[in-house]
């Protein structure tokens, strides 16, 4: 093989190492949205690396919808203790209790949609001009056409029709007052680049990604989490289940998978091997076909 | 696992409406299986709901249609696949009203551009479009796909005229490494698998080129250049006068010892160190993220480059330009933009259009020069400050430019430094 050469992960970090530099680079405030998933935790290594020996020159902000895992939460605690670094968070109850959303009712209520408000309030509060996120293209149709500095008018909004170019490695994050931007350093990553990043990395994740046994009830092809938010429906059961979370959100909505997968290796072996998409264990997709389309528009992660 | 010696190449596909495109960018996406079966079971329904014999893999990639329907800008989707030899990005440029917009998008940061042509039409104004900005973007590697061959009878002097064609207009190209591969992106021939069908033909099939084509040149590794994007001070007691040049290597390869000059400034110094989050390391090439620091305190911003003091970049405030118009609003005569090279941002004006290119022709026309949308010219540009660069045909990085409208922000133009 070539002397000068990266294989793909390591072209793939320098990528968005220059990416969250350019960051800190064009913007005043800018802040890591951090949500306790495996994407926000290696975003966030990768800007340890991007500015070693110095700290992370950048706040964390956790949108907290009440609904956590609290493994996820504990995770998050310890991970600004390490790091030194300020943890901004915005909470979907405030939100509630300040009359700006309404909490939703019915079968499939969820907090997911109220997120948004709290977030674009909380980046408003807080003067956030550029919020760097943890999305990748390859997670779902309407994400395929993202840019890595994606512009965001003063309502918060994403404009599909009129995006600006990005060409060669040239981020243009020219905004005016009140705008901001969206900022995704590993756009160009899948589900299992990421998963191999963390293992030859060996970075520290929540326990909830391992196999491990917890009470589950199976709905919607997903095995749901047993909370203190979930109620049963008609001829459902609660189980024990091996299993694990192949992504992490409000626990209202994430399901699990059957799995034995208790190590890093296990689990990019196990991911390898899946063939159904990551997303498909997330409620949230599934409300209807263009469910990630309409939530970006409104301001969504 | 073989996964962490993958290499990462970059594609653009480019094809007239119909030509095929969508049904082979399915096609590789399943036969390489990387499709997931929740994504396979929504294209069979749709394709029974349409009332299909066969899965119409086209509309794996069909999100981008109904947009169009919509009037959404899609300039470039991305699109992503592995085997085990590498991982591929593909930056798929669909639609044909801003084509040369969009191509250019996509073709920015591509090391090869597959080109379709329909095996019954031959070479048509838009192959030729297409291949112009693949070399006007200096795509190191053209696949030209002849596609439909099945509705040729699997034709092999069908083939040969083609690629006889072909290979004459390219020689006004500025591209050496041109293939030539007959497939049926419907029925699979020659994609992944070789074909029963076209046993005239003794080439690798697509995915073979795509695994095998040698990409680890495309990177300039002789001249160094190293554009600062921000400077590290942590400000702890442990690294107390830390200054670390923080960027990512653009061309060549940097030691500790180097001499090297600071552009455009023209101080010099040493390298001290070449550090990452991991260590010091000996060697830094493109395109790798690291921190510079030197042996001299020098008034060092955002916007400079670090070069060898043997072998610098140009300076100057005076570009001449290959520019590609992006944006509805037409070029007014005398206005004035943000110029964004690397890390660098200045002032600039467009001071003359000497030509605009007729992309169908390859001609030059002189005699208007009023540029809008798609519009691709030769422009002089003049900056209020001095800019450190490099031809674009030497590097693709540090020669390329855009420019940014002052009043909306918006990227309007994007540019190849001719020299
Ligand atoms: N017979 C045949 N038809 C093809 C082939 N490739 C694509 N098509 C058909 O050509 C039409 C246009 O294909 P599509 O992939 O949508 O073209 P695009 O506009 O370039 O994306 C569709 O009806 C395809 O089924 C091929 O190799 N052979």
């Amino acid at each position: 093989m070539h002397k000068y050469y990266l294989n793909h992960l390591q072209e793939l970090e320098a990528e968005a190492i220059f990416v969250i530099r350019e960051v800190v680079a064009q913007f005043d405030r800018p802040a890591i949205l951090f949500s306790g998933g495996k994407d926000s935790i290696v975003v966030t290594h990768l800007a340890r690396k991007a500015f070693a020996p110095a700290k992370i020159p950048l706040p964390l902000i956790h949108i907290d919808t009440g609904h956590n895992f609290p493994e996820t939460m504990e995770f998050r605690d310890n991970l600004v203790k390490r790091l030194g670094i300020q943890l901004i968070v915005g909470s979907v109850q405030e939100s509630i209790n300040k009359g700006r959303v309404k909490e939703e009712t019915g079968l499939n209520a969820s907090r997911n949609a109220l997120q948004t408000v709290t977030l674009l309030d909380t980046i408003e509060a807080n003067k956030i001009d550029a919020a760097i996120g943890g999305a990748r293209r390859d997670e779902e149709k309407a994400r395929a056409k993202e840019r890595f500095f994606s512009h965001r008018d003063e309502f918060g909004q994403w404009d599909p029709k009129n995006q600006r170019p990005e060409l060669w490695n040239i981020f243009n994050g020219r905004k005016h007052q009140g705008e901001h931007f969206r900022v995704f350093p590993i756009s160009n990553w899948t589900e299992m680049d990421v998963w191999n990043y963390i293992w030859k990395e060996n970075i520290p994740i929540p326990s909830l990604y391992f196999a491990h046994e917890r009470e589950a009830v199976y709905r919607d092809n997903t095995w749901m989490p047993v909370s203190e938010f979930l109620s049963l429906r008609e001829g459902e059961t609660i189980q024990k289940k091996l299993m694990r979370f192949r992504t992490l959100g409000d626990i209202t909505i994430t399901g699990g998978i059957e799995s034995d997968a208790d190590t890093l290796e296990k689990i990019v072996m196990e991911v390898a091997a899946t063939r159904s998409t990551e997303r498909g264990n997330r409620g949230d997709d599934k409300r209807s076909e263009n469910a990630m389309e309409d939530r970006k528009k409104q301001g969504y992660f | 696992m073989a996964t962490n010696t993958r290499e990462l190449l970059r594609f653009t596909t480019a094809g007239s409406v119909d030509d095929g495109k969508s049904t082979l960018i399915g096609r590789l996406l399943y036969d390489s299986k990387s499709i997931f079966e929740d994504q396979i079971d929504a294209i069979r329904q749709s394709s029974e709901r349409k009332g299909l014999a066969h899965v119409d893999l086209s509309l794996l990639t069909d999100g981008l249609r109904s947009e169009r329907e919509q009037g959404i800008t899609i300039d470039v989707a991305y699109r992503y696949f592995a085997t085990p030899k590498r991982k591929f990005i593909i930056a798929d440029t669909p639609g044909h009203i801003q084509y040369t917009r969009n191509m250019v998008t996509g073709a920015s940061t591509a090391n090869l551009a597959l080109i379709l042509v329909d095996a019954r039409k031959g070479i048509v104004e838009q192959t030729c479009r297409h291949s112009y900005i693949a070399s006007l973007l200096q795509i190191p590697h053209i696949i030209v796909c002849v596609n439909k061959m099945d509705l040729v009878d699997y034709s092999e002097e069908v083939f040969n005229k083609i690629v006889e064609d072909y290979t004459e207009f390219a020689s006004k190209l500025d591209v050496t490494d041109i293939r030539y591969i007959p497939i049926s992106a419907l029925n699979g021939d020659n994609v992944v698998n070789h074909s029963e069908h076209t046993k005239w033909y003794h080439g690798a099939t697509l995915l073979h080129e795509l695994e095998t084509i040698h990409i680890g040149s495309d990177y300039n590794h002789i001249d160094a250049r190293f554009p600062v994007q921000t400077i590290i001070r942590p400000h702890s007691t442990e690294h107390h006068d830390y200054r670390g040049y923080a960027g990512r290597v653009a061309g060549g390869i940097f030691r500790p010892g180097d001499a090297v000059t600071v552009l455009p400034s023209g101080l010099t110094s040493t390298i001290k160190s070449i550090d990452t989050f991991e260590g010091s390391i000996k060697e830094a090439f493109a395109p790798m993220s690291v921190s510079i620091t030197l042996e001299d305190d020098l008034d060092i911003s955002r916007g400079d480059m670090i070069v060898k003091e043997n072998n610098q970049a140009e300076v100057s405030q005076d570009l001449d330009i290959m520019m590609c118009w992006l944006n509805g609003k037409k070029l007014q005569p005398g206005s004035k933009f943000y110029l964004r090279q690397s890390a660098s941002e200045v002032r600039s004006i467009v001071k003359e259009v000497l030509y605009k290119m007729d992309i169908n022709q390859l001609q030059r026309i002189e005699d208007d020069k009023e540029i809008g949308m798609n519009d691709i010219a030769r422009v002089k540009i003049r900056t209020t400050k001095p800019v450190a660069y490099d031809a674009y045909r030497k590097n693709r990085s540090t020669g390329s430019v855009i420019l940014v409208d002052e009043s909306t922000n918006e990227t309007v133009a994007a540019g190849m430094i001719v020299e």
